[in-house]
């Protein structure tokens, strides 16, 4: 069965993936909004920024992470600056990197599902008179409901199901970035077949549950 | 009164008007699909952005330093597709307006609307349980509650099939007649037209062609409407009231300024304010009255206008009937061998007469 430092870091996992995710739902709302909105030259560069991320390999997104944010980077001279230290290596550190690791794994589909919705019910919105934001509030994120849904399925599964990039950032420190998969990655170093069952296992049926709940929760995400 | 001038280009087409309608009544913006009525109507709202200068009585609600936001101004809006919000029910959807217009009506007249539009059972029902015709009578409710000062409508049928629209049109008639503000209603169907508009603007590439008071346009023979755009469906309406009802052969007689005309009994009460429609293809022309005649309804009338029709065979011919005027669509040759000239006195024998409400 799962060991105490096991469950520790299943907890730590579900803790980045949550944090993650919530903070991808702030940031990733306006940028997916913006997307499916603008009209602007800039779509096509900051579209292509966003989806990075399922392109290249994660030990590149950390690589450059761990640059920018370690002691002669840029933000990493700028968290010393304000006094919270270099995020390397910290769990904040991966929450960064998270953050951007699996961004378009939430932008995209709430980019999708506004995109859906078109024009005509803002305008309606508009000539019962709610005022642009009123009508994000009370239109469009109601009718995105189903992207919001699976947004925050996908960002969270995929968060979940990181590697790569936490081994640049977070390395393997017990309690402090040491997820689920790494666990695996020590478990199966050190022979130890049967505990990196236990967590294997585990993580194959959390996506299948996860998956699943996408697949039936969300019909409404196929119709137009 | 409601004053509108817009210039813009856009790709392919430019909007050029200036237009001043009347503060009551239906006005009808009337043309093919790209001829920018639908443009115009969104300038109208505020959806679309055109130079110009737009004002409604006093307020101004566009002009070179001012552009009022749609959801500032009071207007109420159909689209085509009843666009009604598929997350909340009917009530919802009617309470969605009314909540931020800053003027919840009277419980009184929130009835009045309701039932005008016949929408009384409807109020639990989703949006997607409706039928289109009834999707569309919420709609027109959920824009007249928010008491909107100018009723903005966007070939409302037009994305309905014949059964749902003649089940509409009879609640857009009493709209008609009951409404204190002034309605744009835009179309490109004769016949709505023919029902519903007391003024009629007939948009072509961008500009308004011509614009008027509906009966006076339509006999308008200078104006290629007629001819062009009508077609089969040239024609004027009349306005007139029911003075006789035969029950013996269930015919009503409808007195207008200029004549009367005998209709089939549309079950209107003496005095009820009707409309007929005669189409210029239903009226012909003979010197003398014919009393050996099928034909039930010949006036006396006199030429006052012949122009050609698209076809060269035929012509269009202006008959006055006192202050009213029909129009008659007949071959060249006929004209000619009556020798029909401006000031003739003649006999219009008119062989259909549509009771349009």
């Amino acid at each position: 069965m799962l060991n105490p430092s096991d469950w520790s870091a299943v907890w730590l996992t579900l803790k980045l993936a949550g944090v993650t995710t919530a903070l991808l739902l702030l940031i990733g709302t306006p940028i997916a909004w913006w997307l499916a909105r603008t009209r602007s030259w800039w779509k096509g560069p900051v579209g292509a920024v966003v989806a990075l991320p399922i392109v290249l390999p994660p030990t590149v997104l950390g690589f450059y992470l761990l640059l920018v944010m370690g002691p002669n980077g840029v933000v990493g001279q700028l968290t010393q600056w304000a006094g919270i230290g270099l995020l390397p290596f910290t769990f904040w550190g991966l929450v960064v990197a998270s953050v951007f690791y699996s961004m378009p794994f939430v932008v995209q589909p709430l980019q999708n599902a506004f995109e859906a919705i078109g024009e005509r019910p803002l305008e309606a919105a508009a000539t019962l008179r709610a005022s642009p934001r009123d009508a994000f509030f009370s239109v469009a994120v109601p009718l995105a409901r189903p992207g919001f849904l699976t947004a925050s399925i996908l960002g969270f599964a995929h968060t979940v199901g990181e590697f790569g990039v936490v081994l640049m950032i977070g390395g393997n420190i017990p309690d402090k970035t040491r997820v689920v998969s790494v666990q695996i990655y020590d478990h199966v170093e050190a022979l130890e077949y049967a505990e990196a069952h236990w967590l294997a296992g585990g993580m194959v049926v959390f996506s299948f549950l996860v998956l699943l709940a996408l697949y039936t929760l969300n019909p409404t995400g196929r119709k137009k | 009164m409601i004053a509108a001038r817009f210039r813009h280009a856009y790709p392919g087409f430019a909007l050029d008007v200036d237009l001043t309608l009347p503060g009551r009544g239906v006005t009808a913006l009337f043309g093919h699909s790209g001829s920018g009525k639908t443009t115009l109507l969104r300038c109208i709202a505020g959806l679309e952005r055109a130079q110009g200068r737009l004002s409604i009585d006093d307020a101004v609600w566009q002009d070179d330093t001012t552009f009022v936001p749609t959801h500032r101004r009071p207007i109420g809006y159909v689209f085509q597709e009843a666009s009604l919000f598929p997350h909340l029910s009917v009530q919802g959807n009617l309470d969605y307006g009314m909540k931020r217009c800053g003027c919840r009506p009277a419980e009184a007249d929130f009835q009045k609307i309701i039932d005008l539009l016949g929408i009384g059972t409807l109020l639990d029902r989703q949006p997607d349980r409706l039928s289109g015709g009834e999707r569309q009578r919420v709609a027109i409710a959920r824009a007249l509650l928010t008491a909107p000062r100018l009723l903005l409508m966007d070939e409302p049928l037009a994305a309905l099939d014949l059964a749902r629209k003649n089940e509409i049109l009879p609640y857009l008639e009493r709209l008609h007649d009951e409404l204190e503000i002034p309605v744009l209603y835009v179309s490109h169907a004769p016949d709505e037209v023919a029902r519903l508009a007391d003024h009629i603007v007939v948009m072509e590439g961008g500009r308004a062609v011509a614009q008027g008071p509906l009966t006076d346009t339509l006999a308008r023979l200078d104006l290629p409407i007629l001819s062009l755009r009508l077609g089969e469906d040239a024609g004027v309406v009349l306005d007139g009231t029911v003075v006789e009802r035969d029950e013996n052969w269930q015919l009503a007689r409808i007195g207008f300024s200029g004549g009367t005309v005998w209709v089939r009994d549309g079950g209107h009460d003496l005095g009820h304010h009707v409309r007929v429609r005669i189409l210029a293809r239903d009226v012909s022309v003979a010197l003398e009255p014919q009393h050996d005649s099928s034909i039930l309804n010949c006036l006396p009338a006199e030429v006052a206008e012949i122009a050609n029709d698209a076809h060269p065979a035929l012509a269009l011919v202006k008959l006055k009937l006192g202050n009213s005027a029909v129009v008659a669509r007949l071959t060249r040759r006929s004209a000619c061998g009556l020798d029909l000239k401006p000031g003739a006195q003649v006999y219009a024998q008119i062989k259909a007469v549509a009771l349009i409400g």
